[in-house]
């Protein structure tokens, strides 16, 4: 019975983290747009992230 | 606007760029036709290749782009035209959107109920993690030391879990009882608290009648649902708003000194002189300042005829212009006798309408009085029985716990959700959140005509009997004008495979007609007056052709009848449904599309409030009428049928009246959007069944207190998913057309 002493605050924090990952996917935006994330993962040639892609070819430019 | 195009930005003015995050602005654009991976990469490459985009992002579910402009300098800085103009370019038809209130506060809302979700999954998982562990080592051996360290550990998650996810439900409840009322969110919210409140007492004590598990799974069932119902809601608001904000024009504004620009339609004030080009839709109302044109008013009067207009003339936002140009000074909408008398009768109508209570809410009156009673029955028999007050209460709060109307509360959401997203993959937007409700209980069907059983076209009426060699002459003329009667006779003449020759000289007089002189013969093709015909002759017809000598030959119009109006009006009548056409046309051109379409009961030549009339008239004999129509004299009718629908081609004003809107030539879409309301209806009341069979079942037992946590663990759950599994077979089902109940 003492594993309990470590297997219970073990299982939480790993829900923690899970939790944790959810709720900084939604402030982040990545739920924003389920149909276009599919597309845009199986897009090759363009990095993924816009704003990246635009300030560097705004600094070549 | 060159040289700024070329020089390259200096690193100074890319410092700036990032420090000025205010000079930012964002602008969302709707753009219906991004439908896959390769329009997001296209739309996104135009837009961030114009200069001063610092940002363009694609949104696929929405079909919307959100632009990051940079206004930095101000004449580089791009505006919403200029974007537009670019899309257009890459083949992509765009509109700025303009978010109404309502929707800003519906995507509060459902950012606020994601996170509440998370975390109310997060404990729901975790707590029955620790649960199953008791309820197994109840049968086997485990000790009670072990039992209360999982209950105070279950506790220690559930308690902030529910104190923070369950306040959607808290607050609800909270503001109707504030207002004297019962909704469903009171007996949620009082199991869920009593629930929460007996566990942590039982914890305490070190006893067994622990229930977290149950309230934490309710609280995220209903969660579920509930964001459900709201991105739902939220998606069918966001293509309604699309829509109109492809309908919104842009207007040419003059300014005294002659110079022109574009303005959007809502941008322009009174006052302001717009120039209106041949074919286009008039962006406001006014009156004309210079120039003769006809103008197309059927939107607005449901009449198909062209009025001709000349300096001093009033017209109306919507209204399409025909082959004259015109230069207009919009005037206050309001002065506007016709859009002011609309807009009282619109208000009185809804008021009629305000009354409907939803069928939730109507669930929620009987349902939480009556397990409140349950509740207090069990303690007072307890009580009677000599049981003490510590089991008395401690069973009371077993019924509520029990009967917290989880799977009633899913019941109507997770229909509604499944019934919306089929209608929506069909094109018919549901926009009033009760609106499919009062759809399924519609026993009539009025129709309006024009825009809604027809078309927005005409075409030439010809039985063959036209002969083939003036029909070629005719259409040589017709050829070079944009008029809608002109192109008719153009298609007319296609169609039977006549060669139509151009010829070069022909003039257009606006508001009049063509002339051709050839070879010192004229030709005239244009209004009665314009060929000098009379009155006598082809009363019906609305354009005339005369070649010098001859006598004048009239030629009729009538309006495309959408492809399945007959079926679909065969199908509503087939189900019982009484079907009328109510039309502000002349009486000849509504009696042939009645006949067209086997309307049998048809009106013409109404105004606004005799519509309106009727459709009390039918209310009255105890008729639920479905109203539909597009123009701005159907709006009343609109807002004061039981429930109303209008075609995306309506005016905003229709559009924002109607419950649905519905996109596309078919009219199918009517008997669609009803049977799907209708088997929405018996889905719900099969729900409500399932849900009070749970009760049945359950209640009896937590009356006898034989309702252990294990028993309303499961119970709660299957009785939420089983309601849930039988809504989600609407999006898939076939429908039929049930029959309706005749009045007569």
């Amino acid at each position: 019975m003492t594993s309990l002493a470590w297997l219970i605050p073990a299982a939480l924090t790993l829900g923690l983290v899970g939790l944790g990952g959810f709720l900084w996917a939604l402030r982040s935006g990545q739920l924003e747009d389920l149909e276009g994330a599919g597309w845009r993962a199986i897009e090759d040639g363009e990095p993924a992230s816009t704003n990246a892609n635009e300030e560097s070819a705004d600094r070549h430019a | 606007m060159e040289a700024t195009l070329i020089a390259p930005p200096t690193l100074k003015e890319n410092a700036s760029l990032q420090d000025a995050t205010k000079d930012l602005e964002t602008v969302t654009l709707s753009v219906p036709e991004i439908v896959c991976g390769n329009c997001i990469r296209t739309v996104e490459t135009a837009l961030r290749n114009i200069r001063g985009v610092s940002a363009a992002r694609a949104n696929l579910a929405l079909r919307r782009v959100t632009v990051t402009l940079c206004r930095r300098n101000d004449n580089a800085s791009p505006d919403v035209p200029d974007l537009v103009a670019a899309l257009k370019n890459v083949g992509y038809t765009a509109a700025e959107v303009v978010e109404g209130a309502e929707t800003t506060a519906s995507h509060g809302r459902t950012s606020e109920l994601i996170p509440r979700l998370g975390v109310a999954g997060f404990a729901a998982a975790n707590i029955m993690l620790l649960s199953v562990s008791v309820w197994s080592g109840e049968a086997s051996d485990m000790d009670n030391s072990v039992r209360d360290l999982f209950h105070w550990v279950s506790a220690l998650i559930a308690l902030p879990a529910i104190a923070y996810a369950g306040q959607p439900f808290f607050r609800s409840a909270f503001s109707a009882l504030q207002a004297h009322r019962l909704n469903m969110d009171v007996p949620i919210s009082l199991g869920i608290l009593l629930a929460t409140a007996m566990s942590l007492f039982q914890t305490i004590r070190g006893g067994e009648q622990v229930y977290f598990d149950a309230a934490i799974t309710l609280v995220f069932f209903l969660l579920i649902g509930r964001s459900l119902d709201e991105s739902m809601r939220v998606r069918a608001r966001g293509a309604a708003e699309n829509l109109l904000s492809l309908r919104a024009m842009s207007a040419t504004v003059v300014s005294e000194d002659g110079s022109v620009r574009s303005l959007p339609a809502r941008a322009l004030s009174p006052g302001m002189r717009v120039a209106i080009a041949a074919g286009e839709r008039i962006p406001a109302d006014g009156t004309v300042a210079s120039g003769r044109s006809e103008i197309d008013e059927s939107l607005i009067t449901g009449e198909t005829v062209p009025r001709y207009v000349a300096a001093g003339a009033h017209v109306h936002a919507g209204t399409v212009n025909g082959s004259g140009t015109l230069h207009i000074l919009v005037t206050i909408a309001d002065e506007n006798t016709l859009l002011a008398e609309i807009g009282r009768l619109m208000l009185a109508a809804e008021q009629s309408r305000g009354r409907y209570v939803r069928l939730a809410d109507r669930a929620a009156q009987i349902y939480a009085p009556a397990v409140h009673v349950l509740g207090l029955l069990t303690f007072a028999a307890w009580m009677l029985s000599g049981s003490g007050w510590e089991l008395s209460v401690t069973h009371a709060i077993a019924v509520l716990i029990i009967t917290c109307p989880c799977a009633l509360a899913l019941a109507v959401p997770a229909v509604q959700v499944a019934a919306m997203s089929r209608l929506l993959s069909r094109g018919v937007i549901v926009k009033a959140a009760d609106g499919l409700e009062r759809m399924g209980e519609i026993d009539s069907v009025v129709f309006d005509k024009t825009g809604t059983l027809t078309l927005e076209e005409v075409v030439l009426v010809d039985d063959q009997n036209i002969d083939a060699r003036l029909l070629a002459r005719v259409a040589s003329l017709a050829v070079t004008s944009r008029h809608p009667y002109a192109q008719a006779i153009v298609r007319a003449a296609r169609d039977r495979a006549i060669v139509v020759d151009a010829v070069e000289g022909v003039q257009e007089i606006p508001g009049f007609g063509l002339s051709y002189i050839d070879e010192g013969r004229e030709q005239r093709l244009g209004s009665a007056q314009w060929v000098g015909a009379g009155a006598d002759q082809n009363a019906e017809a609305s354009l005339w052709y005369k070649s010098t000598d001859e006598t004048p030959v009239g030629f009729r119009f009538i309006d495309i009848i959408r492809p399945d109006a007959r079926e679909t009006v065969e199908a509503l009548r087939d189900a019982g449904y009484s079907v009328e056409l109510l039309s502000g046309d002349r009486p000849q051109a509504v009696a042939r599309a009645a006949a067209a379409s086997l309307i049998t009961d048809w009106q013409g030549a109404l105004s606004p409030s005799e519509k309106l009339e009727r459709i009390g008239e039918l209310r009255s004999k105890g008729h639920k009428t479905l109203m539909v129509g597009d123009g701005l004299n159907d709006a009343p009718a609109l807002a004061a049928g039981y429930a109303s629908m209008s075609p995306a081609s309506a005016v905003d004003i229709s559009q924002a009246a109607a419950d649905a809107v519905f996109q596309g030539d078919r009219l199918g879409s009517v008997v669609e959007t009803l049977k799907v309301a209708q088997a929405a209806r018996r889905m719900a009341l099969q729900n409500f069944a399932i849900a009070i069979a749970y009760n049945a079942i359950f209640v009896p037992m937590a009356m006898l207190g034989q309702v252990t946590p294990l028993v309303a663990a499961l119970a709660m759950s299957t009785s939420s998913i089983v309601v849930t599994a039988n809504a989600i077979r609407l999006r898939t089902k076939k429908l039929r057309l049930k029959p309706v109940r005749r009045y007569e």
